[in-house]
């Protein structure tokens, strides 16, 4: 690396002008000394901030969230900690409501990643059309984004409502009867998924798309003299080039999908949205954790949920090396 | 709202980051703009009526419920609840809007997330432009190690670590305090490696060099080499970070109360009462995204070119 080849003694700027501090091989030799300070210094001071902060904020969190989970600590006393060993885990295993949160996690998870990401797949394949008007369907597409959880939740809340919201009236228009997507447990599951799905979908293309533009040309033409079909060249050329892009968006969407939380507390509108619906129909991990943490006061146990959640992302990105290995074995 | 009122001033648009990659910038626009493309741009396939058909569902799909909400907004609360619901807007908006803003202190709020972002998305690209350059740009033992720490770091969802630093907050007297939401996220692994990706490319070595035999110091060149040329992606990182940083849910409505929330956290206080004025709420919501939709329709090229330029290509 040529960078290097600075750090010898004679690239350092010589012959300083005689101002009376010491002589001139001396401040020669302190500068050549701060010069190698700077160039093996600097890097590790510019990376440092990063590093520090998050060491501090997210790392050290991390790790004593595995010791809080082994005491009890209440809510209104955080520097009272009792331990009580594996106590906190043998209950949550025990308890209905965290294999049913767990299960909600899992099915708002799928139904909110997969179409999500197949609709991306989908538009983003559109938008890289040569196109009129690219950038209003790129920035139409992305708007959703810039909308909070709040305001998204919010809005789709009341596009969900049982008897005036616009999703019943429009099927009643095709004769389908009012759906209760509050307290019907898979309609709410969907309801939840719809507000991630609007929310991401535009911002998955654009990273697909941004793929897509990188795939060579020649390999296009190369399936097309094969006689390959659009459709054809859409599976054998486009997906398989922005593979590395998809594996990105399903870890980000799997981990997104694990922490789910505000669309399903403001779903539920105010009192029930802790619990994820009166019969904790769509309550998710997340959500326990709150309950656990900041409703029942019991900050071990919601201690324990962080783990479990942990636990559950490591899982699926197990599963999901496995899937990969299968199908690299099989093409 | 259809694929007709596309404004015309788009249609010779280039697609995506092209503005800011040196060279493509002086490609012809318009119908020759296919002649001159880059061989290895890519399929670009003209588009028929049905991809316009389907991209206009797209579309409508992202962009009504923002309409719908502004429709809500303005009328009143009888109305909304009516079936058929309204398509057309009503004539409350204003009103809506100044009792949204009074019920949920909204003033305090937007006062609270614009400090909040603005400092995070500040703090967010100077030190990833920092670690960027460095990562990108200079040779230290350790580098490849802790860049894989970064891109580790990524994966990490910060929810499991929310107890603990509830605890901490509560130590430090940060509780129902700004500093407790601004400090945990100063800083942004996705923002590091989206700065060293581009400087990768865009900041060529000779320049650093010269600027070394000249005599100056990294911090030096830093300021004066690095900080022009990453001036087009530091401006997207920030507008990224912002948007990210004002829609925050999750830690702000834990740690912070309705006495002092940031924008999300007080409309969840629109929805919590017990006798619900929807077009209130609607235009809460409204209130809530305006800063951002304004910033998109300004910007929005940019973010998208920069989303783009930040994917994981190949």
């Amino acid at each position: 690396m040529a960078i290097s080849t600075s750090t010898s003694p004679d690239g350092a700027p010589a012959a300083a002008p005689p101002d009376g501090t010491g002589t001139g091989a001396e401040r020669q030799r302190r500068r050549t000394l701060l010069h190698r300070l700077d160039l093996h210094g600097a890097p590790y001071a510019f990376v440092a901030p990063f590093f520090v902060v998050f060491a501090a904020f997210s790392f050290y969190p991390l790790i004593y969230t595995s010791w809080i989970s082994l005491h009890r600590v209440e809510l209104s006393t955080l520097n009272v900690m009792e331990w009580v060993g594996f106590d906190n885990y043998t209950a949550l295993w025990e308890d209905d409501r965290f294999w049913n949160a767990l299960l909600n996690t899992i099915t708002i998870g799928v139904l909110s990643t997969v179409p999500q990401l197949m609709m991306a797949l989908g538009l983003a394949h559109l938008l890289n059309y040569q196109l009129r008007g690219s950038t209003f369907f790129r920035v139409a597409a992305l708007t959703p984004y810039a909308t909070s959880v709040g305001a998204a939740a919010l809005v789709f809340t009341m596009l969900f409502e049982r008897d005036f919201g616009m999703i019943n009236w429009m099927l009643s228009l095709v004769g389908i009867d009012n759906i209760d997507f509050e307290n019907n447990k898979w309609a709410a599951q969907t309801a939840i998924s719809t507000i991630v799905i609007w929310r991401w979908t535009g911002y998955n293309a654009l990273l697909y798309l941004a793929a897509m533009q990188a795939i060579p040309r020649d390999r296009y033409e190369a399936a097309a003299i094969d006689g390959a079909s659009r459709w054809q060249q859409f599976l054998k050329v486009t997906v398989p080039g922005i593979r590395a892009t998809i594996v990105f968006t399903i870890v980000l969407s799997t981990i997104g999908a694990t922490q789910l939380f505000g669309e399903p507390l403001i779903f539920g509108q105010g009192p029930n949205g802790i619990t994820g619906g009166a019969d904790n129909q769509y309550q998710t991990l997340g959500l326990l954790l709150y309950e656990e943490g900041w409703k029942n006061y019991q900050m071990g146990r919601a201690a324990t949920v962080a783990w479990a959640m942990f636990l559950l992302l490591i899982v699926v990105f197990a599963v999901q090396q496995v899937v990969k290995r299968v199908l690299a074995r099989r093409a | 709202m259809t694929t007709d009122s596309i404004p015309v001033r788009t249609a010779d648009a280039r697609p995506g980051t092209a503005q800011k990659k040196p060279g493509k910038g002086t490609a012809p626009r318009g119908r020759n703009r296919m002649l001159f493309r880059h061989p290895g741009a890519g399929r670009q396939h003209h588009a028929g009526p049905v991809a316009y058909i389907l991209l206009g569902i797209a579309a409508l799909f992202s962009l009504f419920p923002l309409y719908w909400t502004m429709v809500a907004a303005s009328t009143d609360n009888t109305r909304v609840t009516q079936t058929p619901p309204p398509f057309l807007p009503g004539p409350h908006l204003l009103d809506n809007l100044g009792k949204a803003w009074q019920d949920a202190a909204l003033g305090k709020a937007m006062l609270n997330s614009l400090i909040v972002a603005g400092v995070i998305a500040l703090s967010t690209v100077l030190f990833a432009t920092l670690a960027g350059f460095a990562f990108a740009k200079l040779r230290f033992k350790g580098r490849n190690v802790l860049l894989m720490l970064v891109i580790g770091t990524m994966l990490v969802p910060p929810q499991l670590g929310v107890v603990p630093l509830f605890m901490m907050m509560t130590e430090l007297g940060w509780g129902q305090k700004l500093p407790a939401v601004i400090f945990p996220t100063l800083v942004s692994a996705v923002g590091v490696f989206f700065m060293r990706q581009y400087l990768t490319e865009a900041l060529p070595d000779e320049l650093i060099e010269a600027g070394r035999v000249d005599g100056a110091h990294s911090l030096r060149i830093f300021w004066s080499i690095v900080l022009p040329i990453a001036r087009p992606p530091m401006a997207v990182l920030f507008m990224i970070t912002f948007v990210h940083a004002w829609n925050d849910f999750f830690w702000p409505f834990i740690v912070l109360d309705m006495t002092n929330p940031t924008v999300p956290v007080a409309l969840t206080q629109l929805s919590a009462g017990y006798v619900r004025d929807q077009s209130l709420i609607m235009a809460g919501a409204l209130l809530g995204t305006l800063p951002l939709l304004a910033m998109f329709i300004v910007f929005g090229r940019q973010i998208v070119g920069g989303i783009m330029q930040g994917a994981v290509k190949g």
